[in-house]
């Protein structure tokens, strides 16, 4: 049950690819691999402290006021990531830029307090948090590199392609994150779709 | 006055919202299917920014700067951004019945529509002076209301075109997206 619990924010509903939420720093942050590996940590890092805090007080918070006490703790351990980061990865901070502090506003951890961490018990909403904050990470890093290698031929910084080949501009203007995404949650759409079709046949 | 012109027009169309700064985009996709529910969203959130760049502006020069709690930034914008959301909509209900009818179900959406705290954010961030974080908001107002027109008509005429199955929805909407964010950034050399 854990794990099923645990994956299931991995793939049947990762953030990014089926649930189509937290778009705005999916898109803004993903022309390298790195970036999207920064933001998704320091989601990841967010969603768990926050759903640690709601599942423990949540017998506390009056139902009436459950939403502004959530962000609440959602804003202040943005504020807690976004010093850490300026502290130990100053450039990455500079890159991220104000979708640091918008984290406090991404539908995800919003949505994962009001819809599982305030109703679940502490174990279960930690996994809960784990699979969705990871999820995201990968989705983040996949779509980082896909654009990285077009755009620039890299990935994480290492070269992959050589000077021959013609960097793609289009990759690293915001035409790119809008088209690669379009097509990444397509094809997630086709595998999903064919592997109904297997179990149906099978079954 | 040029400088004035020039933040409302990089705020607007080169620097756009959403084709640019990728902000607001779930409301872009959620509510740009038909024309109408498209500008109800792109006033009301127009609506909510300009009222909200100008009370969180007040907020970091008046209190948290003389104060020295830049810490407390994050958390007072969106507290003050979610309350201001509901006291808009109280007031509506109360005393403007026709405008609470026309968009007053996108209200409670706005408050954790990231444009309003990017926005905020932006103001403090790029040293705007009053007059210019007043005219910064109502361009990006402008701006976001006229990319989800744009897109609205788009996705009208889309219903009757033949999409693939696999790009039906999200996937097509954000191709388009991205076609019209190259659009728009045929404007960069302007500014």
């Amino acid at each position: 049950m854990y794990v099923q619990n645990f994956l299931k924010g991995l793939w049947k509903q990762n953030p990014i690819f089926r649930l189509i939420l937290g778009m705005c720093p999916t898109l803004a942050v993903t022309n390298a691999a790195i970036n999207g590996l920064a933001m998704g940590l320091a989601t990841l890092f967010v969603l768990v402290s926050s759903a640690l805090i709601v599942s423990l007080i949540r017998n506390w918070i009056p139902s009436k006021v459950r939403i502004p006490s959530f962000i609440v703790i959602i804003a202040t351990f943005v504020t807690i990531a976004d010093y850490i980061l300026a502290a130990t990865v100053p450039p990455i901070h500079k890159v991220l830029g104000i979708y640091v502090p918008l984290i406090v506003v991404n539908c995800i951890i919003l949505g994962r307090m009001e819809a599982f961490a305030s109703k679940n018990s502490l174990i279960n909403s930690l996994i809960d948090a784990f699979g969705m904050g990871i999820g995201f990470t990968l989705g983040l890093i996949i779509l980082g590199s896909v654009r990285e290698i077009l755009g620039f031929g890299t990935l994480f910084g290492i070269t992959l392609l050589g000077s021959w080949y013609p960097q793609m501009l289009i990759m690293k203007l915001p035409t790119g994150a809008f088209v690669t995404l379009g097509l990444l949650i397509a094809l997630m759409n086709v595998i999903s779709r064919r592997k109904t079709a297997q179990v149906k046949e099978s079954g | 006055m040029a400088n004035l012109f020039a933040i409302f027009f990089a705020a607007a169309v080169v620097n756009n919202f959403v084709f640019y700064r990728f902000l607001g985009i779930c409301p872009f996709l959620g509510v740009s299917r038909k024309t109408n529910s498209a500008v109800g969203m792109g006033l009301a959130v127009s609506f909510v920014m300009v009222i909200a760049g100008i009370v969180t502006w007040m907020i970091q020069h008046w209190v948290l700067d003389p104060l020295g709690l830049p810490f407390l930034q994050y958390v007072s914008f969106i507290l003050v951004i979610a309350s201001l959301v509901q006291f808009i909509e109280m007031y509506m209900k109360r005393y403007r019945e026709k405008m609470y009818k026309a968009f007053g179900i996108y209200l409670p959406l706005i408050t954790t529509n990231c444009a309003i705290l990017g926005l905020a954010l932006l103001n403090i961030l790029n040293n705007y002076n009053f007059i210019e974080s007043l005219v910064f908001s109502i361009g990006a107002g402008a701006g976001f209301t006229l990319a989800l027109i744009i897109m609205s008509g788009i996705r009208e005429r889309l219903e009757l075109a033949d999409v693939p199955e696999a790009l039906k929805g999200i996937p097509i909407a954000l191709i388009v997206a991205g076609l019209l964010a190259l659009a728009f950034g045929g404007f960069s050399g302007m500014i």
